[in-house]
């Protein structure tokens, strides 16, 4: 396995977008390479502004397990959602 | 006003090279030893075919016998064609594509940001959309050819095997003919002197920073602008005109 290139995760910022977003991994030798194909894989057909790259061995996250501690508790608490404001709709998308 | 004729040839010798090195690479298309090179290779080979369209589109238009570019793609045999030796010769290992595409793209993109201010405005917009992509390819290729020649033993070695074989053919795309003193004259193209001074520049900055051994040739090959080509362009146009010869005029 150590012959093979290492995993990296890929953002992509649309060109409408406010944030990047994962698009998928791909495989390459370096983060500037990784950019590269990440040019060539994602964003072909004119999807992006930006690319982020990140080695997916740097990403931490959360298990699967632990879904009912970390997510249930939300469940019930209606007044954290600001669903009780009236939304100017010039303010549009929130 | 460049004479039509030179005017002609200087073109068909830009979307010569960009058709045949955008063959070549589209050659690998399913065969690339990982995914992320196969699509970035077909990717390229995209570039270059939509700028042959641009190339011998205005070829045809230029020589005004109602020659489409895909007549010109498609109908011409070897002799006819004007592209460098070096982008002709076969793929090779993955070193060998490599190297020969940063050798041709270290002289394609300083060619064509001297294009850009062309007196003739129909070359120039071309050059304008083309270096965009050119600068891309030169990027890409000498990147992965310094990374292959600091890898492995293999890839080194693979590396400097590719150099050597492929350094006597660079010396053809600065050699200098009535063609493109003709093209000087009218302000059409740049000097070629001013590209080997830019490609020699780029060679030393690679050299340095590579593990790699710069070839001493004092001898070059040549033939390819005049249409004179290695035993590889035969085998390489029956595969890619092999519809358009067998069915004329097919579309689908």
């Amino acid at each position: 396995m150590s012959k093979e290139w290492p995993l990296w995760e890929i953002f992509i910022r649309g060109q409408h977008g406010m944030s990047h977003r994962h698009v998928g991994s791909l495989h390459a030798p370096d983060a500037e390479m990784a950019i590269h194909n990440a040019r060539d894989v994602y964003t072909r057909r004119n999807e992006g502004v930006s690319i982020w790259v990140v080695e997916a061995k740097n990403i931490s996250a959360s298990a699967p397990s632990e879904k009912g501690p970390l997510f249930d508790p939300s469940n019930d608490k209606v007044y954290r959602h600001p669903t009780f404001f009236d939304i100017p709709e010039e303010v549009g998308a929130m | 006003m460049a004479d039509k004729d030179a005017l002609f040839k200087f073109l068909c010798r830009m979307g010569d090279n960009c058709l045949i090195i955008g063959h070549r690479n589209s050659e690998w298309c399913g065969h690339a030893p990982i995914l992320e090179e196969d699509i970035a290779l077909a990717n390229i080979a995209l570039d270059f075919i939509g700028q042959t369209q641009l190339w011998l589109g205005l070829a045809g238009e230029v020589e005004g016998e109602g020659r489409t570019a895909d007549n010109l793609a498609y109908l011409r045999d070897a002799f006819d064609f004007k592209n460098f030796l070096l982008v002709e010769q076969p793929n090779g290992d993955f070193a060998q594509t490599l190297t020969r595409q940063m050798l041709f793209d270290a002289w394609h993109l300083p060619m064509l940001q001297a294009l850009k201010e062309s007196s003739d405005e129909r070359i120039a917009a071309i050059a304008e959309k083309a270096v965009k992509e050119a600068k891309y390819h030169l990027e890409r290729s000498r990147n992965l050819c310094l990374h292959m020649g600091d890898g492995t033993e293999e890839s080194k070695r693979r590396m400097q095997d590719a150099i050597d074989l492929l350094w006597p053919y660079t010396g053809e795309m600065f050699k200098s003919d009535n063609v493109d003193e003709a093209m000087v004259a009218a302000g059409v193209a740049p000097d070629l002197a001013d590209i080997k001074a830019t490609w020699d520049n780029f060679m030393d900055e690679f050299f340095a920073e590579a593990e790699l051994v710069k070839p001493e040739n004092a001898w070059f090959q040549q033939g390819g602008k005049t249409g004179t080509h290695t035993e590889h362009m035969g085998f390489l146009l029956a595969d890619m005109q092999f519809l358009q010869r067998a069915y004329p005029g097919a579309t689908w």
